[in-house]
């Protein structure tokens, strides 16, 4: 095995003898901008630190670009928050939801005994995950331009199968989680050396057009997408 | 593998009417999507710019980023492995899928694990390989080859689709419900159904990647539908199958590429998923991880300081939907699972010049550009399409063609020759009257793809001497 890598790596010397630079390698942390290598215009690294709420139009034109993708929004309050996740969850006749552990207790407040709160502990099989209608987790980065929710799976939003397997996920938005564009995901989204957290871009709900091109939203996904973008 | 030369197989493809209809229909609409979003943005070309520059800066450097990608990829707990070929890989993956004690996997859509017919050696070791992608699932139960990068199954009609599905799913497993329609809506549940029987039970999975990144041994998948997602998260373990020359040099390379690459594909301003991995996670997804490196003809297109833009490709598949050649032969013409303009370069690099259809393939194209003009990475096709026909051109013997072309000469350099040559032409024209001519004996290659006019009946100096002669 390790002859195949050393013979693999001598064909790509060989085949690169021509070059003479070095290679950039590892760029500077961000923050850091490393003198000369300055990016064009909206593919650098973001300029809003997080934990800022952005400006009003990057949060209109994030909802926006979600409802593009036939999901649902709602702009809602924190202090609504409980009752419009209830209200959600009754519209699409939700008979068990699974929560994870790491979430706001708050938000299931106003569900009552309707649905069912399914906990993820001990990890359920995905034959069981199977029998659950929906799930509610939190997010980590909402992106502006593409309409993209992203999870990097910590506690409040569960490992990566709980919010793939139920076919209806309802995601909570802070505001404050909203960026402009790419780029500002990206930066902000590099996985830490000491705990590279896996991550989910969710752009609408799971969508194919491999039969005659003719758009069909939910082939293996959940089928439906409710993004709660919640102010504080 | 003896697939006819492009050529024979286009002059074929040409004869499908409905193929033709249905690819017009389809590579217009993602052409117009497509344009729609671009238009979106107003850095673009700063976009491409960073992208194909990311690219290069990872070739250039190739082996130190692949060392530090394994380096990222074993300190997060994958196991990495060197594939110098096909065979090679097959034999990796196949083992690896022995040790779990499972005769079945579910597979991401994989361009790389389709270059080296993976699913044709697991097969050979008793192994089921099972396509999650719906167009691929359509590809496989059909017995049929994908003829597109993106939408491999768009030569197929949805009835033809149902019928497959009706004969094809209850062989294999659950079968598709008996009421079924053509409606894609009603397609698309019976594939939901019929795979997720074999999600929640496989105990392997395999994919490729669309991005490897060195600076945190992270791999990305980029796709639609959830399958993806359904086999890069539920098995035990996952086996990712990388073409060397996918490696990113850095996490930031990423802004560039997702805004490129859905904006290229699909026309969408992202794709509805995007998973990232780096090595195992506790408690999330599989637990044993490995990734496959490999080679197979890359660092010999890598040799090459011109043809080495082509591994910049990032299978978007813009290029075919511009391609006036692509657009009426369809896929299979270029026989082999990367078709189109970029196909047509990468192929004859990636196995050489030998057979008849990787020599014919520099050929298939106007050479109108507009490939170059969309590429998300800015491969200039056109000109490695010219540097390949050069190849191709000085392999081979002296040809009729060179003979013909010596003969013009020395018939041009003497009026006397000339007017002698165009009497006998002018008795072939007066023979064959308006029939066109389709192929000249010994001039095969030249003819075959042009019709060649009628000869006159009377030369310019035979007409000036009829009409003006006696003045």
């Amino acid at each position: 095995m390790s002859s195949a890598k050393q013979e693999i790596l001598d064909r790509i010397r060989g085949a690169t003898a021509d070059i003479t630079t070095e290679a950039k390698g590892v760029p500077a942390p961000t923050g850091t901008a490393s003198p000369g290598a300055t990016p064009p215009e909206g593919i650098g690294p973001e300029t809003t630190p997080p934990g800022t709420a952005p400006e009003a139009a990057i949060l209109d034109r994030f909802a926006e670009a979600v409802a593009d993708y036939e999901a649902r929004v709602l702009r809602v309050h924190e202090s609504n928050l409980p009752d419009t996740i209830a209200q959600v969850l009754r519209d699409v006749d939700c008979r068990s939801v699974i929560v994870p552990d790491g979430i706001d207790a708050e938000w299931t407040g106003s569900l009552g005994t309707a649905p069912e709160v399914v906990r993820d502990t001990p990890s359920l099989a995905a034959a069981d995950l199977d029998r659950v209608d929906a799930v509610l987790t939190a997010s980590a980065v909402g992106i502006a331009a593409t309409g993209t929710i992203v999870l990097d799976h910590r506690a409040d939003q569960g490992r990566r199968a709980l919010t793939l397997v139920p076919d209806t996920h309802v995601c909570v938005v802070r505001t404050d989680q909203v960026v402009a564009d790419v780029p500002d995901a990206v930066s902000r989204l590099r996985p830490d050396p000491r705990d590279a957290r896996p991550l989910t871009w969710i752009s609408g709900p799971s969508a194919t057009s491999d039969i005659e091109l003719e758009r069909v939203e939910g082939v293996h996904g959940p089928r439906t997408l409710v993004v709660l973008l919640v102010s504080a | 593998m003896g697939m006819p030369a492009f050529p024979e197989a286009a002059e074929e493809a040409l004869g499908k009417t409905q193929q033709r209809h249905n690819l017009h229909h389809a590579t217009h609409t993602i052409r117009a999507k497509r344009a729609g979003v671009v238009g979106e943005l107003d850095d673009w070309q700063a976009l491409r710019t960073a992208g194909a520059d990311a690219k290069d800066e990872a070739l250039a450097h190739l082996a130190d980023y692949l060392e530090q990608l394994e380096e990222n990829l074993t300190a997060n707990g994958a196991t990495v492995h060197w594939a110098r070929d096909a065979e090679e890989a097959n034999r990796i993956v196949t083992a690896l899928v022995k040790a779990k004690e499972t005769d079945e996997v579910v597979k991401v859509k994989s361009m790389t694990t389709q270059e080296i017919e993976l699913n044709e050696a697991l097969r050979e070791a008793g192994i089921d390989a099972w396509e999650t992608d719906l167009a691929e699932l359509i590809v496989q139960l059909g017995g049929d080859l994908p003829s597109h990068i993106l939408v491999p199954a768009i030569h197929r009609n949805r009835s033809e689709i149902r019928e497959i599905f009706l004969r094809e799913m209850g062989q294999v497993g659950r079968a598709a419900p008996e009421d079924l329609t053509d409606d894609p809506a009603r397609l698309a549940e019976a594939a939901r159904l019929h795979l997720r029987e074999k999600f929640l039970r496989a105990k392997v999975g395999i994919s490729g990647a669309n991005f490897a990144i060195a600076d945190t041994g992270s791999l990305v998948v980029v796709e639609s539908e959830g399958n993806g997602r359904m086999c890069l998260t539920l098995p035990e373990t996952l086996i990712s199958v990388v073409g060397i020359e996918k490696v990113l040099p850095s996490w930031d390379d990423l802004a560039p590429m997702l805004q490129l690459l859905p904006r290229s594909s699909t026309g969408e301003r992202m794709n509805p998923y995007t998973s990232t991995w780096t090595g195992t996670h506790d408690g999330d997804g599989p637990q044993e991880v490995h990734v496959v490196l490999l080679d197979n003809g890359r660092t010999h297109v890598l040799g090459d300081s011109i043809g080495r833009q082509a591994l910049r490709c990032i299978r978007c598949s813009a290029c075919l939907n511009v391609c006036p050649v692509y657009e009426r032969t369809g896929g299979h013409a270029y026989g082999s699972v990367y078709p189109g303009p970029i196909g047509a370069v990468l192929n004859p690099q990636l196995r050489g010049t030998a057979s008849e259809v990787d020599k014919s393939l520099p050929y298939a194209s106007t050479l109108c550009g507009a490939c170059y003009e969309v590429c998300p990475v800015k491969i200039n096709i056109p000109e490695l399409l010219v540097k390949l026909r050069g190849a191709v051109a000085d392999q081979e013997r002296p040809s009729a063609e060179s003979a013909a072309m010596a003969a013009a000469g020395w018939v041009l350099s003497d009026p006397r020759r000339l007017g002698a040559a165009q009497k006998a032409a002018n008795s072939v024209g007066r023979l064959l009257g308006d029939r066109t001519i389709r192929t000249v004996p010994g001039m095969g290659a030249w003819t075959s793809a042009r019709d060649v006019p009628t000869p006159p009946t009377e030369s310019f100096r035979q007409w000036w001497a009829r009409e003006r002669g006696t003045q």
